[in-house]
């Protein structure tokens, strides 16, 4: 089984789809001749010609717009926002157009495409280049948004998201997209959209993250006694939630960390505890903690790391939960 | 040559019946039958009650809100039938009704979505019609997407968007020309340029002389017709239609027409605008030039009026009741329509009509005593 990087297992999943349907068509800036700034999409155009892998003008809303329009008509499109830091002039047609079409002609019209964002900070972007702003679209209602972390979850994460009747949203961890290899099938497989995953298995405390701090947190684990046993879930899908992985393991561990890149007021991080409160009260032992991104703007490449919850971080709230 | 011109165009203003239903016999030549004119004019007498009703009802508390789309009929019935009903595709804003019903739209859908129910969009299969868009301009760029998957699978089909002056304001106008241009797909943008929006009146939106010049930048067709001409701006969206099925891009129309009525029934048009002007623009009703057009050809009289108006008095009856005779949607349709499969927290909510989970969510069911007795 041949190793990828998240880069190749993404763009293997496209590859693998473009040529299992032919409605699939990849549309963004530079994302046709160029194979994407990340080179995600490399070699595609070549393969699949112009009219399937399209350099569109740079043009946010245009590409969100036109994405729901072929969707509309019958089309699969998966249009690429170059940086998650540029959604703003794409959020009117994703929020209150692909959202809503379902809903608002009581399922006459359906918009199903896939809308591939490079997302989340450490990789010394520019600013505007290194934003989480995924709990914007958790909280607006007819979205399903994902963000696997490790290569063989993105491609068949990629690949149920494709073929789901509905609008998703995929985030691609940047920091992750060169960082390491695993063997991924070459083949036609799916991984279950709203699943998580449990990276370890633990009895002591529950650490919940998703994206590039997944690996973050496998570093703090790394740290820790060995007496210490840590449950890791990774929930690859935020919306919507895997509750029966979450509440499992918090309703065994009674102790739980949230870790995210995104600042942490009205976050995902907020939205996990208030279910952890809701659903695991009479089990926890010790107030939910939450390691953040500060309630900053993020910070410019010099400071990123300092702003990015780190290992040390980490095993800090993991000790002082245990500790609690 | 140091200087030298790179770019010159102009716009052109279409006319083929002028005020007084004088048709222009160059332009004008095997454009519509009598029978069609006739038909086109009598469905304008029905539409045009349909909206003073559809006020009505809004007056007397049976519907929320309603845009009046009086007054621009020619622009909608016009562009409507030079379309292939069940081939092409519009995708309207909201003063466009008469087009919409042309195409197969039941006209107490539009009903229904005015008196706060969704399925009023829930658009029968086969009728080529997408929901009216509130935001402005959005749907602009729906419809450029279309129009693109329709020529990536090589499909016969040209899709009309609609669309107000106020809205070649938005980004989303010029995003959307940009693309259709660019990618050279089928689709006419259709410019109902109604002198107003909501109380800024063209001059204040913008500097341009025509709406129609915008598409220029595009590198679109552009063209502006008398958009109370019926039959003029049949003939430019006709052409725009051949065009976009020939291969060669969109046309941007600037149907030159006016708001008789208020913006919606929630607004009051007198704050802001002269009773003389809109006096002037009710000599240029759409429906009196056609009449005496018809009445000049000897088709038309008092007569056969009155059967028209009494059949329209039935027609809107028929609307009204079908419209009102529906129960109201059941709780459950909130939830059900969001997503094809619904997530485990919104069934949840469905379940309990709560979003508060003690006593309500079954993985809370006894935890509290265990807790209790275990303490």
């Amino acid at each position: 089984m041949p190793q990828m990087t998240l880069v190749q297992a993404i763009n293997n999943a496209l590859d693998t789809e473009m040529a299992r349907d032919e409605r699939v068509v990849c549309l963004g800036e530079d994302v046709g001749l160029n194979g994407g700034v990340f080179r995600v999409t490399e070699g595609l155009q070549k393969k699949y010609g112009p009219d399937r892998v399209i350099d569109t003008p740079l043009s946010e809303s245009g590409i969100m717009g036109s994405s729901i329009g072929l969707a509309m008509a019958g089309q699969r499109p998966i249009p690429e926002i170059q940086f998650e830091g540029f959604m703003g002039p794409a959020y009117d047609q994703l929020v209150n157009h692909a959202a809503r079409f379902r809903n608002r002609t009581r399922g006459a019209i359906t918009v199903p495409l896939t809308v591939r964002v490079p997302w989340g900070g450490g990789i010394h972007a520019p600013e505007f280049h290194s934003d989480s702003p995924e709990a914007i679209y958790v909280h607006n209602p007819g979205l399903k948004v994902l963000c696997p972390c490790t290569p063989y979850d993105a491609k068949g994460m990629l690949l149920s998201a494709i073929r789901d009747p509905d609008p998703v949203i995929f985030f691609e961890p940047k920091r992750v997209y060169r960082s390491f290899r695993e063997e991924v099938p070459e083949g036609d497989y799916t991984v279950p959209i709203g699943k998580a995953k449990v990276v370890a298995e633990g009895t002591d405390v529950t650490v919940i993250s998703w994206g590039a701090m997944v690996f973050q947190c496998l570093e703090a684990l790394d740290g820790l006694p060995e007496d210490l046993s840590v449950e890791l879930i990774d929930l690859r899908t935020i919306h919507p939630l895997d509750f029966d992985t979450i509440c499992e393991s918090v309703t065994k561990t009674g102790r739980a960390v949230i870790v995210q890149e995104a600042p942490k007021t009205c976050s995902m991080a907020s939205e996990l505890s208030a279910i952890l409160m809701e659903k695991c009260f009479l089990h926890l032992q010790a107030p939910v903690q939450r390691v953040c991104g500060f309630d900053t703007v993020m910070p410019y490449a010099k400071l990123e790391l300092q702003y990015l919850p780190d290992a040390p971080r980490i095993a800090e709230a993991i000790k002082q939960v245990v500790a609690y | 040559m140091p200087i030298r011109k790179v770019y010159e165009n102009s716009i052109e203003f279409v006319q083929v019946m002028d005020e007084q239903g004088v048709i222009d016999e160059r332009l004008g030549k095997d454009l519509l039958s009598d029978e069609q004119i006739t038909f086109l004019y009598e469905k304008m007498v029905e539409y045009r009650r349909l909206d003073e009703i559809a006020f009505t009802l809004q007056r007397s508390g049976r519907m929320y809100t309603y845009p009046q789309n009086k007054g621009q009929e020619a622009a909608a019935l016009g562009s409507g039938f030079a379309l292939r009903k069940g081939v092409d595709w519009l995708v309207p804003c909201y003063r466009e009704n008469g087009a919409l019903f042309l195409h197969g739209l039941p006209p107490e859908l539009i009903f229904l979505h005015w008196m706060g129910d969704e399925r009023g969009n829930a658009i029968p299969a086969g009728v080529n019609v997408t929901p009216i868009a509130i935001p402005i301009g959005t749907q602009m760029l729906h419809a450029t997407g279309m129009a693109w998957a329709f020529k990536q699978r090589k499909e016969d089909r040209v899709v009309c968007t609609y669309f107000g002056d106020g809205a070649t304001s938005e980004g989303d106008f010029h995003e959307a020309m940009n693309f259709a241009t660019t990618f050279k797909v089928p689709c006419i943008f259709f410019c109902q340029n109604n002198q107003w929006a909501i109380s800024v009146p063209r001059e204040q939106q913008m500097a341009s002389e025509t709406v129609a010049q915008k598409g220029f930048a595009y590198g679109a067709r552009s063209i502006q017709v008398d958009g109370n001409d019926l039959l003029a701006v049949y003939k430019v969206t006709l052409e725009a239609r051949e065009r976009a099925r020939a291969g060669e891009g969109p046309t941007i129309i600037e149907a030159v027409t006016y708001r008789l009525g208020d913006h919606t029934t929630a607004d009051d048009a007198r704050r802001y605008r002269d009773s003389e002007e809109v006096a002037a623009w009710a000599q240029k009703d759409p429906m009196i030039r056609l009449r005496k057009y018809l009445e000049g050809k000897g088709l038309w009289n008092d007569a056969k009026q009155q059967v028209v108006e009494d059949r329209a008095k039935a027609f809107c009856s028929e609307i009204v009741k079908k419209s009102e005779g529906i129960a109201k949607p059941d709780v459950n349709d909130m939830f059900d329509y969001l997503y094809a499969e619904m997530p485990e927290e919104l069934r949840r909510q469905k379940e309990t009509l709560r979003t508060h989970s003690l006593g309500q969510d079954p993985s809370q069911a006894g935890l509290r005593s265990s807790a209790a007795s275990a303490r």
